[in-house]
């Protein structure tokens, strides 16, 4: 994946965009999340407050996580937990192959973990000869088709049930044309329920760790990630290092927020607290840096290692539902992919800032407020000074800038592009213009608001008007 | 360096200087509602089923006629020792792949998401719960609290190796967002919530 060539968002984004009613079925799908998670916020009085107080404890968090990070190893090895630091990728997965050699298994179930997406760890084991099934239903199903998930709450959110039902006549020997999601689903248990009982290791991701008694809490729907882990005779647990919370106490407000915010559930139907491994077992826990301290230490995107990875940001984000988790190329799509990615290498990810509209529903939604949309700008200026964009683009931007910054340009600009645009129309609504692409030019008023103002503003016009 | 040095290096010349307090969190968590109520509604929502008992013979009653007691039953409850059996929490967590039901009981349940707070002690076997077909928890009404503010102040720094919130039956609504019951865990979960 890492050496494959990157297709740029907008170049995904059209290839997306050509089948026109999957897209508007992505688009009402997702939106119909978002209605799901305003009205289960709704229903909580407390709701401000309770953003509030997850944005606090997340400042707190950044603020003293290099001790919090300390007490949390010191309490976990208390509890029986072997503790790993993983600076990047390749030793989280080399960590992880370790363990996996140290007790000479070839096959490891997982539950879904973001981070081992971001670390491309199936296609690391792979090579070293070792089997990954991914056990939460839409990482199974975008597994078998060889696909990245699209989302990181729903995986596979971007395919019908025929593409399910198709991938799983092929994969599972179920009925072809049988597209009922319960027959599906039901097969998919019989399969995966034989994996969970023959696997010796177990991998999850973490949602949340804890500073003060060295547990970690992994939340799931279906109940797969206790299948694994509880069935397994290691559990290897990974996670960034920004998942920590304080107290235990703190976990309240952040079980509160996440699940309503993802799918409008009151809470994910399992939220298990491990602590401790069961007698017998071993239990692992990685933590990984690869880049997070690095933002840490960049002031205007800090915030973005706030995210608990609820989804609400992509499930309001116009462009996200409208292009696709995949036109990302990055593991976490979406407004936060697009802070996050840009940190990780800003070459390869200096398109994804410009895959927004900047119009701030992300902001608006994020349940540990994180200022996602002012991030996005940040980032667009940074990548444009530092000549990480397309040269059209920045020619554009710097243009842009200039035009922007002086008054007579400003007017001459506005003019003939009035002028323009109604005289020889053909020269804007061509495919050299990109803002064009996509959308009806608007008509050309009679004159700029600024000639309105001024044969309007006569009266009231003081001397630093002009 | 060790990789741990380096990056608790990095972190500490790079975290932020101002250091933020805690907030106050007994603000939170003083929402009034009928918590019973509330509670069986929001179960119901999420796919599982209240039933309301006075004492554990209603249970044995009411599970004799809902399940198959020819099938492999199992519960932590001497209480229950008519139709399940007890003597299951030391054997290979494996061999508990063909129990049709699990019977336990929670330490407190949660009004506003229905969540029944469960731990390695009162569980058995930590796999019981997720490995059955179908599951059923009692609890006392007197112990169903309003939200998880209170409910972490009811855990404070209770001693566990695990424990886990359960809020209805195992479920994916990862197929085009229809919501199918019984991914992985439980088909179903019933919540005896006894007087
Ligand atoms: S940035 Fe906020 S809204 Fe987006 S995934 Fe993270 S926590 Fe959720």
């Amino acid at each position: 994946m890492s050496s494959e060539k990157i297709i740029p968002h907008s170049e995904a984004a059209t290839k997306f965009n050509k089948d026109v009613e999957r897209v508007n079925w992505h688009d009402e799908t997702l939106w119909f999340v978002r209605a799901k998670r305003d009205k289960s916020a709704h229903q909580i009085a407390d709701w401000e407050l309770l953003r509030e107080t997850a944005s606090k404890i997340k400042n707190n968090v950044l603020s003293n996580i290099h001790d919090y990070l300390v007490e949390f190893e010191a309490n976990a090895q208390r509890n029986g937990i072997i503790v790993h630091w993983a600076a990047d990728a390749k030793e989280h997965n080399e960590i992880v192959h370790s363990i996996m050699a140290k007790h000479d298994v070839k096959q490891m179930v997982k539950s879904k973990s973001m981070l081992t997406e971001e670390c491309h760890l199936n296609d690391y084991l792979a090579e070293k000869g070792i089997e990954v099934i991914d056990s939460d239903l839409g990482e199974y199903i975008v597994q078998l088709r060889k696909e990245p998930p699209s989302h990181i709450v729903l995986p596979a959110i971007h395919l019908k049930k025929e593409d399910v039902s198709e991938t799983f006549h092929e994969h599972l020997g179920t009925e072809k044309g049988n597209f009922n999601p319960q027959y599906l689903t039901e097969s998919a248990r019989h399969s995966l329920r034989n994996t969970f009982l023959t696997r010796k290791v177990a991998l999850t991701g973490v949602n949340f760790a804890v500073a003060e008694t060295g547990e970690f809490v992994v939340c799931t729907n279906e109940g797969n990630a206790d299948m694994g882990a509880h069935l397994a005779d290691v559990h290897i647990a990974c996670m960034g290092f920004e998942k920590l919370v304080p107290k235990r106490e703190h976990l309240g407000v952040f079980l509160r927020l996440l699940a309503r915010s993802a799918t409008g559930q009151p809470i994910t139907t399992f939220s298990s607290h491990f602590k401790k491994p069961r007698d017998g077992q071993e239990m692992h826990i990685v933590i990984v840096d690869n880049g997070r301290s690095k933002q840490l230490g960049r002031e205007d995107f800090r915030n973005s290692l706030k995210c608990i990875r609820c989804g609400a940001c992509m499930n309001t984000c116009p462009v996200y539902r409208r292009s696709g988790g995949h036109s990302y190329h990055n593991a976490v799509a979406g407004p936060i992919g697009s802070i996050l990615a840009p940190n990780l290498d800003m070459s390869k990810n200096a398109d994804l800032p410009f895959a927004s509209t900047l119009c701030g529903s992300c902001t608006n939604v994020c349940p540990v407020k994180i200022d996602i949309h002012d991030q996005l700008y940040k980032w667009r200026q940074v990548l444009v000074k530092d000549g990480y964009t397309p040269t059209a683009k920045t020619v554009a931007m710097k243009t842009m800038a200039k035009v922007l910054a002086n008054p007579t340009i400003f007017n001459i600009a506005g003019k003939s592009g009035r002028f323009v645009m109604k005289n020889i129309p053909g020269m804007v609504n061509n495919k050299m213009n990109k803002w064009y692409d996509q959308r009806e030019m608007p008509d050309v008023p009679e004159e700029s608001f600024r000639e309105w103002y001024k044969k309007n503003s006569r009266e009231s016009k003081s001397k630093d008007n002009e | 360096m060790s990789s741990k040095a380096e990056i608790l290096n990095r972190i500490k010349l790079n975290q932020p200087d101002l250091v933020a307090d805690l907030p106050d969190l007994s603000l939170l968590g003083s929402e009034q509602f009928d918590v019973l109520e509330t509670y069986k509604t929001v179960l119901k929502g999420i796919g599982g089923d209240p039933v309301e008992v006075a004492d554990y013979n209603e249970i044995i009653n009411y599970i004799k006629s809902n399940y198959n007691l020819e099938k492999r039953l199992i519960t932590t409850l001497p209480e229950l020792s008519e139709i399940a059996s007890l003597d299951w929490k030391t054997v290979d967590p494996h061999s508990l792949q063909n129990v049709e039901l699990t019977v336990i009981k929670a330490h407190f349940g949660v009004a506003e998401n229905s969540a029944l707070w469960v731990t390695d002690d009162i569980l058995g076997q930590r796999v019981a719960p997720f490995i059955a077909q179908y599951l059923a928890i009692v609890v006392q009404k007197k112990d169903i609290l309003p939200t998880m503010q209170q409910a972490y102040n009811r855990i404070g720094n209770m001693e566990y190796g695990f424990g886990t919130f359960i809020a209805g039956p195992s479920k994916t609504a990862d197929i085009e967002q229809s919501l199918v019951l019984g991914a992985h865990g439980a088909r179903g979960l019933i919540v005896f919530l006894l007087d």
